[in-house]
């Protein structure tokens, strides 16, 4: 069996805060492989996109990686020091953030914000980097590249902004690319178009693809495997046809009858009762037991991630969903 | 129970410094207030100085006690000299901040909620005269007007109020826009209960530590006028004209005539502007986690 | 950005009219005329001669047309004391006050931002917190007083440094410059060292909470994602942000430090515009008190006049709107 290109292998962020210690993410084991797309699915606060930060390693203080493995081609990121993982970020991994007016410098022109990137791993010539930021705004579909390259960020529409934002992410092709929640900020007709655009940009280039969402809809349309993330722990887990198509977990349940689409017409929408915990002094135990209307006593334990139900897919729970569902 | 006010006072209370500047603050205010009992002399007197003592340093003995911080040229005890300079340089921060702050207030209060005509004319005056600096204001208000403790207090007040106006406004428009205003329009409450029960709380904050630096900063002016020889006359002196006093002893080494009045002036100062740094962080609601 | 500049541009010159309606005012309506212009040791027939001389026996506006003409002329009339063109006075004694300025406002960039940028970005070690501490002092220490007490222990106890007075002067450029000799700093050293206190202080405060601010935006989190080093990331990124707002501080602040040299000039005895101003105010030679604000006031406006086009001309944003209309 090939080994994945990326690995993450029981990985655990928590943040130290005056108020208590806040289990960011609890547990989280996934593998990637080059050309697929994973789906990271989950509310705010679930965990998810911290899960991205751990492995690019941008986790700020108070908080830190405090357990696991991250396996790039066999290196753990988790353990290489500062400089190395400097070398790897933006280089074999790189991130995709979610507001692109934020993420780009208001004060420096596009083309220093791409070449920058380029030298930062390479010693090129800086005309040589500028010939190479052009061509990847025609990748992604900007016209009058030239043009662009000289303006700044706030000429720019938002969807507009995203694609010079994902340029930038595969200047120096990548092997993994981490976008969080990259079209949440955006139109949903460019919501369309960059979804298409990632999608084949990725087959193109043979990287792997990590996609950070809490829209189920994003999802089903284009990664192949889904990892479902509640309370900072990774709660189901399986191909996508599978996850949506027969959730096993009452979480993932829940979350596919909220979707205002798959509720029957004239019905009430159906919402998961209670609230997310917080992540401060977690209780041990499941951490959706408050909410699950299948919790038992059983569930004061924390279940561990046990395969289930079709293959690949693997759930945390005491009680998963075995019938399939109406 | 937590209550917000109690929160903001363990806020305060968290940081060292804070705390340092609280204690130091409240005993410079004690030896203000007390200044008349507890000093060894009154340094006013006339009848009790005696040109004699004249220039003594730190801790000459005399055969009324010793002159712990030396004397000035007219035999004055340094000591109680502080004390009451002190007094009257807290005086006259304490009381033009007080009047630019309601003045300012109100102001900035009428131009946030009347708008149209009246908020461009106040917002215009107070932002020229905040463009230009408060020294040379006050220093020409006070060419003109002449010398004594109300014009100085007239010419602090003039040059403070602006701050406070433009603070205000700002914090008033921001609320203003608030949905709850709208609704207690819609509900038809009077203009002035609108203003003072839901404008006026939400402007405090920043009020208050915008108050609180300008004392040090109006205490600050004041000092520098007197050494200018241009705010309190000599019979009010203030710490400002016990260090101009002192100039020109300086350069024959007799440095305690200015240097114990500047120390004093130092430390009220920098526990006025300890407890302000707190203040504002405290008070932020940006900061709140 | 041309259209900007003229915008401006006409802006001040109204402010300038302002202004200079607010002083006549001030001068000729408000204080007693005769007073402030008249000698005040002139006998009865000297000044009713000069009253008539000086036309205040005509109407309002033509007096305030008379003294925009002279004004525009420049002559601001003549100095009681030095008989001598008041105007004329004020402008001799002005390269020593920029020089002073311009050496306290260098002092305290140099010293302020990379001070304020470490205490930004070390906020909890010693080194930041003792920034900190000593920018604290830094303001709240009076002018005046640590002027004093400079002079007390470097002129007095040490005796390294003159403690008035300005160095001899060369020429630059036509006008006299004290800080090419070495005689010429140990004079400008501790004066422009005392009226920097107040603004390295207040620099280092506000670089410190502009990096710490800047340090929170995404587009650092952004940077570091692409690789870049930590020495690009502040350098490039952070300082071209925060810097942005310090210029037009520091710009403003300018005005400021010329209008503090007053204290600094009076203390050190240094022959600047703020001494002049000072010994004129206890002289009662008040066209001289006439000419320095209105020249004060011309400043003020050049400088902000400056600053705003400069602003613009660092903040891409501000720039392009503008041109846009």
């Amino acid at each position: 069996m090939t080994e994945a290109l990326l690995s993450v292998d029981r990985l655990r962020t928590y943040f130290f805060t005056k108020a208590g210690v806040c289990k960011a993410v609890d547990d989280a084991s996934f593998a990637v492989d080059g050309g697929e797309v994973l789906g990271l699915v989950g509310e705010s606060g679930s965990g998810k996109s911290m899960t991205g930060y751990s492995i690019m390693g941008l986790v700020d203080p108070p908080g830190r990686v405090v357990g696991g493995r991250i396996l790039l081609a066999g290196r753990d990121l988790a353990a290489l020091p500062a400089e190395e993982m400097r070398q790897l970020r933006g280089n074999r991994i790189a991130m995709i953030f979610q507001d692109p007016m934020m993420t780009l410098n208001p004060v420096l022109r596009i083309d220093t914000q791409m070449v920058e990137t380029i030298l930062a791993h390479e010693k090129i010539p800086r005309a040589a980097a500028l010939d190479r930021a052009r061509a990847a705004l025609v990748q992604v579909g900007i016209p009058s590249p030239d043009a662009r390259l000289k303006a700044y960020p706030h000429q720019f529409s938002g969807g507009m902004r995203q694609r010079v934002a994902i340029a930038i992410a595969l200047l120096n092709r990548p092997d993994v690319i981490i976008a969080d929640e990259p079209t949440t900020a955006l139109d949903v007709t460019i919501q369309g178009q960059i979804l298409y655009e990632m999608q084949k940009l990725t087959r193109e280039t043979g990287a792997a693809l990590i996609w950070i969402t809490h829209d189920l809809s994003v999802i089903a349309g284009l990664a192949d495997r889904v990892c479902v993330m509640y309370a900072g722990r990774i709660v189901e887990q399986g191909s996508t046809a599978d996850v949506l198509r027969e959730p096993r977990h009452p979480y993932t349940r829940g979350l596919l009858d909220s979707v205002p689409g798959n509720a029957p017409a004239r019905e009430k929408l159906k919402q998961i009762s209670g609230m997310t915990p917080s992540l401060i002094e977690l209780p041990p135990g499941c951490a959706f037991r408050s909410r699950c209307p299948y919790a038992t006593a059983e569930c004061e334990e924390t279940p561990e991630m046990r395969p289930y139900g079709a293959i690949g897919q693997s759930i945390r729970c005491f009680h998963p969903l075995s019938a399939p569902t109406p | 129970m937590e209550t917000p006010f109690r929160r903001m006072l363990s806020d305060f209370l968290s940081s060292p410094t804070a705390v340092f500047g609280l204690v130091l603050l409240a005993a410079i205010l004690t030896v203000a207030i007390a200044a008349p009992f507890i000093s060894p002399q009154n340094p006013y007197d006339l009848a009790q100085l005696d040109v004699m003592d004249g220039r003594l340093p730190p801790g000459a003995k005399t055969d009324g006690g010793t002159f712990w911080l030396g004397t000035d040229d007219q035999g004055r005890d340094m000591l109680s000299a502080i004390f009451y300079g002190l007094r009257i340089s807290l005086t006259v921060g304490v009381v033009s901040t007080v009047v630019a702050l309601a003045l300012g207030l109100a102001l900035g209060l009428a131009a946030a909620y009347l708008g149209g005509r009246t908020e461009t004319v106040i917002m215009r005056i107070a932002d020229i005269q905040l463009s230009f600096p408060a020294i040379l204001i006050a220093l020409i208000l006070l060419a003109v007007l002449g010398q004594g403790m109300l014009k100085i207090i007239a010419a602090l007040v003039t040059v403070q109020w602006a701050y406070y106006a433009r603070t205000v406004r700002s914090a008033a428009l921001v609320e203003k826009r608030k949905e709850y205003i709208e609704a207690a329009r819609c509900l038809a409450l009077p203009p002035s209960r609108i203003v003072f029960r839901h404008l006026l709380p939400n402007c405090l904050p920043p009020l208050i530590v915008v108050a609180t630096v300008q004392v040090a900063a109006a205490i600050a002016l004041e000092a520098t006028l007197s050494f200018l020889g241009l705010g309190l006359p000599i019979t009010e002196p203030s710490l400002g004209l016990l260090i101009a006093n002192g100039y020109q002893y300086l350069l024959s080494g007799k440095y305690w005539i200015s240097f114990f009045p500047g120390v004093a002036l130092l430390l009220t100062i920098v526990s006025i502007n300890l407890v302000a740094d707190q203040l504002r962080d405290v008070l932020n609601p940006r900061l709140q986690r | 950005m041309s259209v900007f500049i003229v915008r401006r541009s006409l802006q001040a010159v109204l402010v300038l009219f302002v202004m200079s309606m607010l002083v006549f005012i001030g001068v000729y309506a408000i204080g007693n005329p005769i007073d402030i212009l008249i000698n005040p040791l002139a006998d009865q027939q000297e000044r009713e001669h000069a009253i008539a001389a000086l036309g205040l026996d005509r109407p309002m506006w033509t007096q305030y047309l008379a003294f925009l003409a002279g004004a525009l002329r420049g002559d601001l009339g003549n100095s009681f004391v030095h008989n001598t063109s008041a105007l004329r006075l004020i402008l001799e004694r002005m390269p020593a006050t920029l020089e002073l300025a311009i050496a306290a406002m260098v002092i305290a960039i140099v010293l302020g931002i990379p001070l304020g940028l470490w205490a930004g970005l070390k906020p909890n070690t010693a080194a930041g917190r003792t920034i900190m501490a000593g920018s604290i002092l830094g303001f709240s220490l009076p002018t005046f007083w640590v002027g004093l007490m400079l002079i007390m222990v470097f002129s007095v106890m040490l005796g390294w440094l003159p403690s008035n007075g300005r160095g001899p002067t060369t020429l630059l450029f036509g006008v006299p410059v004290s800080f090419l000799s070495l005689e010429g700093w140990r004079h400008l050293i501790l004066p422009a060292t005392n009226l920097a206190l107040f603004k390295l202080a207040l620099l280092i405060r506000l670089t410190r909470a502009g990096t710490r601010e800047a340090l929170l935006q995404d587009y650092v989190k952004f940077a570091r994602a692409k690789g870049l080093t930590n020495a690009r990331v502040i350098g490039v990124h952070v300082l071209r942000n925060i810097l942005i707002p310090i210029v037009t501080v520091i710009g403003l602040e300018f005005g400021s430090v010329i209008a503090f040299a007053i204290v600094t000039e009076t203390v050190f005895a240094w022959p600047g515009m703020g001494k002049l101003l000072i010994d004129s105010i206890n002289l009662l030679d008040r066209p001289i008190i006439v000419a320095y604000l209105l020249v004060i006031v011309f400043m003020f406006i050049v400088i902000n006049l400056l600053v705003d086009i400069l602003y613009s001309a660092l903040d891409p944003r501000v720039r392009l709107s503008e041109a846009k209309g």
